[in-house]
C-alpha cells in the first residue's frame, strides 16, 4: 500500500511537471523577456539570438559587450549562439530572444508564413556570398556556369546563385547542381567546379589549404570569384530583427530597440577601427576559429558593412526591393520561390535605426566610414 | 588477456587495412559507373593514421584555452560522457517505470506501448530545438534550466525506449509455475515484482541497458550539434570539420573522442553485468 502511494505520487509529480511545461510553453512572449520590470538605473536584460556559433561574423555585438557600449545604453545583453537546428526567427517569435540576427531572404519566408518580425537595422549592406572556382575552369560570370558542376549549400543559401543564373539565361537544366557540405573539400577534390563560398569563411578555407601541386598555400591568383554584388543579384544578409507586435505595443521595447541598434553600431565601428582587437574579443568569447582565420573574417565582414551608403543599419529601399524581387521571381530546382507575394509593410522600418544614427552622429561616431580601408590579412595553413 | 589481445589486434587490422588501401587503392576511388563505392585515397579524403594521431599531440584551441588537442578532446569527452550519463539514468528510470506500469496493467500496455514505439519515429532534429525552447522557459525558484539539461533530456528520449521494451519482456519472463507459486503463498504484487520479476528480467535488461547507453551517447552528440551546446564532443566535431579542407587529419581527433565515450559507456555496462552476475542465468551472451 505504501508503495502504491509512492507510485501515485510519482505519477502525479510527472503529470504536474508536464502541465507546468505545457503551461510555460504556451505562456508565450511576455514572461521571460519583459523589459518593463527594470527600474531606471538598473540594466535592462536583452537577449540576442545569432545564426551560428560565436565568430567574427558577429564581431560588432561581441565588441559592444566587451567595450561596454550596451551597458552605456543601460542594456545587459546576453548573446545566444545559433546551431544546426536553431532558427533565429523562431526563437525570436517564441519570445526567447528580444532580437535576432538573420538573413533577409530566410526571414521573408517566415514572414509570409505568419511570423510577425521586423528588420530594424540592416547591418550588412553587401552580400558575402560568392561562387568560387579554380582559374583553369574559366568561370568568371554567371553565364560561364553553364555545363559545370555547381555546388550550393541549399537551405536558403542558393537564391543569389539561382537569380544570377536566371539573369544570365542559364537554367538549372544547364548545370549539374551538387549539394555542398559546409567545407571546401568538394572544390579541392574536383567534385565541384564552382563552389559556394562566403568571402569571410569558406573562401579563406581554400586559401588556408596547401596546394599539393606546389606545396604551398593556394593563392587568390589561382581562383576565380563570381561576386553576386557585381552580378546584380545580391540579397540582403545579416540584419537585426525585432518582434513587430512588441514594437507596436510596448514603448519600452521600442526604446530598447533604438538603444540596442545604437550600441551595436558602435560595436561595429569599433571592429572597423580595431579589427585585431575585435577578432581577439570574439576568440575570447569562445570561438574556436584559428587566429588568422578570425582576423580574416573580421576584415571581410567589415568590407560588407563599410563604407556605408546611408549610415550603418539603414535599409536602402533599392536593395530591399531587389531582395524581395528575387525572392518572388526566382524558382529553385523544385519550382518554388521564397515568397509568393510582397511582404507586409511591417517587414522593415528605418524608424529605429534613424533615431540611433542621429544620436550616434551627435556623439561624433562615424557611421558611414567613408574612408574605410580594409587591412591585409595573411592566412596561415589551417587558419591557425 | 586473450580478449584484450584480440581487441588490440582488431584495431591494428583496421589501421593496416586503412593504410594498405590508401597506399594501393586508386587516387580517384573505386567507382562503379558514376557511383563511388570506395573512397578516394588522397590525403584530403583519407589522412594517414599517424597524421591523425600526431594531431592529438599538437596545440589546439584558441586564445586563453590553448592546450594539446588530446587534452581538449579529453575534456570534451568527459563533458559529453557526463551529459550522456544523466540522460541514461533518466532514460533507464523512465523506461523501467513504464515497463512496470505496463506489466501491472494490461490496459496500460495496450495504451502506452504504441506510443512508446511511435515516439522513436519522431526525428531527433525536430524535437531538439523544441526541448531547448521549452526548457528555457522553466524557472522554479533558483532553479534555471540549462542547455545541457535539454541535451540530457534528448539523450534520455532515445535511451528509455530499449529499456522499456526489454524490461517489459523481462518482467513477463518468469515461468507461470513460479508466478503461481508466489500467488498460492499469497505474496503481494510488489513483493513478487522485487523478488521474482526483477531478478528474472536481468538477462533481458542488460542488453537493453547496453543499447540505452549507446543511444544516450549518440543522442547526446547529435543533440549537442543540433542545439549547439558548448563544451562537448558534438560541437567540437562541427568546429573541427569546418576546418576540414585545411587540415583533414585534425577532424578525426574529436571522432576518436566520441569513440572513447562509447567505449567507456560500454565498459560501464559490462561492469554492471559483472555485478549482476548471479542473475544472469540463461542469458545468451551478446
Amino acid at each position: 500500500m505504501k508503495h502504491s502511494t509512492r507510485l501515485i505520487t510519482g505519477v502525479g509529480a510527472l503529470a504536474v511537471t508536464a502541465l507546468a511545461l505545457a503551461g510555460c510553453s504556451s505562456g508565450g512572449s511576455g514572461d521571460t523577456t519583459s523589459t518593463d520590470s527594470a527600474d531606471s538605473g538598473e540594466l535592462t536584460p536583452v537577449t540576442l539570438q545569432l545564426q551560428w556559433y560565436a565568430q567574427a561574423q558577429f564581431a560588432g555585438y561581441y565588441a559592444a559587450i566587451d567595450q561596454g557600449f550596451y551597458e552605456d545604453e543601460g542594456l545587459d545583453v546576453t548573446i545566444l549562439e545559433g546551431a544546426a537546428d536553431i532558427v533565429p526567427i523562431d526563437v525570436l517569435t517564441g519570445g526567447d530572444a528580444d532580437f535576432a540576427i538573420s538573413w533577409v531572404p530566410k526571414v521573408l519566408g517566415s514572414i509570409e508564413q505568419g511570423a510577425a518580425v521586423t528588420d530594424i537595422a540592416q547591418i550588412f549592406e553587401r552580400s558575402g556570398t560568392t561562387q568560387v572556382s579554380f582559374k583553369d575552369q574559366n568561370i568568371t560570370t554567371a553565364a560561364d556556369l553553364a555545363g559545370k558542376t555547381v555546388g550550393s549549400w541549399g537551405y536558403g543559401n542558393e537564391w543569389e546563385l539561382f537569380a544570377g543564373m536566371n539573369k544570365a539565361g542559364v537554367t538549372l537544366d544547364d548545370i549539374s547542381l551538387v549539394q555542398q557540405a559546409f567545407d571546401m573539400t568538394g572544390l579541392l577534390s574536383g567534385d565541384i567546379q564552382a563552389a559556394q563560398a562566403m568571402t569571410y569563411n569558406e573562401y579563406a578555407q581554400v586559401l588556408e589549404t596547401v596546394n599539393p601541386a606546389t606545396g604551398e598555400l593556394y593563392t587568390e591568383d589561382e581562383l576565380n570569384v563570381i561576386d553576386w554584388n557585381d552580378e546584380g543579384t545580391a540579397m540582403l544578409q545579416d540584419a537585426i530583427w525585432a518582434d513587430s507586435d512588441r514594437l507596436a505595443d510596448d514603448a519600452d521595447y521600442a526604446d530598447t530597440a533604438v538603444k540596442f541598434i545604437k550600441a551595436s553600431i558602435k560595436g561595429w565601428a569599433y571592429a572597423r577601427d580595431n579589427p585585431e582587437e575585435a577578432a581577439t574579443i570574439v576568440t575570447d568569447a569562445g570561438s574556436q576559429l584559428g587566429e588568422s582565420h578570425q582576423l580574416w573574417m573580421t576584415n571581410e565582414v567589415n568590407k560588407l558593412i563599410w563604407p556605408s551608403t546611408s549610415g550603418v543599419g539603414t535599409i536602402n529601399q533599392d536593395q530591399w526591393d531587389q531582395t524581395v524581387e528575387i525572392a518572388m521571381d526566382t524558382p529553385n530546382e523544385t519550382g518554388a520561390t521564397v515568397i509568393t507575394e510582397e511582404p507586409p509593410a511591417s517587414a522593415f522600418t528605418n524608424e529605429y535605426v534613424e533615431k540611433a544614427l542621429a544620436e550616434l552622429e551627435e556623439e561624433g561616431v562615424d557611421v558611414k566610414g567613408a574612408d574605410f580601408a580594409p587591412i591585409t590579412v595573411e592566412l596561415k595553413e589551417g587558419g591557425v | 588477456m586473450r580478449k584484450v589481445l584480440l581487441g588490440a589486434g582488431g584495431i591494428v587490422l583496421l589501421v593496416v587495412v586503412w593504410e594498405l588501401y590508401k597506399a594501393l587503392g586508386p587516387a580517384t576511388g573505386v567507382m562503379i559507373g558514376d557511383l563511388t563505392v570506395l573512397p578516394r585515397t588522397t590525403d584530403l579524403a583519407m589522412p594517414h593514421v599517424w597524421d591523425m594521431v600526431a594531431r592529438l599531440f599538437e596545440e589546439g584551441g584558441t586564445g586563453r584555452n590553448r592546450a594539446p588537442i588530446w587534452l581538449l578532446v579529453g575534456q570534451a569527452a568527459v563533458f559529453t560522457l557526463g551529459v550522456a550519463a544523466v540522460g541514461w539514468v533518466v532514460g533507464v528510470v523512465v523506461g523501467l517505470a513504464l515497463a512496470v506500469l505496463m506489466q501491472r496493467f494490461r490496459t496500460a500496455e495496450s495504451a502506452v506501448l504504441p506510443w512508446i514505439i511511435l515516439s522513436q519515429t519522431v526525428p531527433l532534429i525536430a524535437i531538439a530545438p523544441l526541448v531547448r525552447r521549452w526548457g528555457s522557459q522553466i524557472e522554479l525558484g533558483d532553479f534555471t534550466w540549462e542547455n545541457w539539461m535539454s541535451v540530457a533530456v534528448i539523450a534520455s528520449y532515445l535511451a528509455f525506449f530499449p529499456v522499456s521494451i526489454g524490461a517489459l519482456r523481462g518482467l513477463n519472463s518468469p515461468d507461470a509455475i513460479h508466478v503461481e507459486l508466489f500467488r498460492s503463498y499469497g505474496v503481494g504484487w510488489w513483493r513478487t515484482l522485487f523478488t521474482l520479476r526483477f531478478p528474472a528480467s536481468v538477462p533481458y535488461l542488460l542488453p537493453a541497458l547496453r543499447l540505452a547507453a549507446a543511444n544516450a551517447v549518440i543522442g547526446t552528440v547529435v543533440a549537442e550539434v543540433s542545439i549547439g551546446l558548448r563544451g562537448g564532443i558534438g560541437r567540437m566535431i562541427i568546429e573541427f570539420a569546418q576546418q576540414a579542407s585545411g587540415d583533414p587529419a585534425r577532424t578525426w581527433a574529436p571522432i576518436f573522442g566520441a569513440i572513447a565515450v562509447g567505449l567507456v559507456a560500454a565498459g560501464f555496462i559490462a561492469l554492471l553485468g559483472v555485478l549482476l552476475r548471479r542473475y544472469r542465468r540463461g542469458e545468451v551472451p551478446a
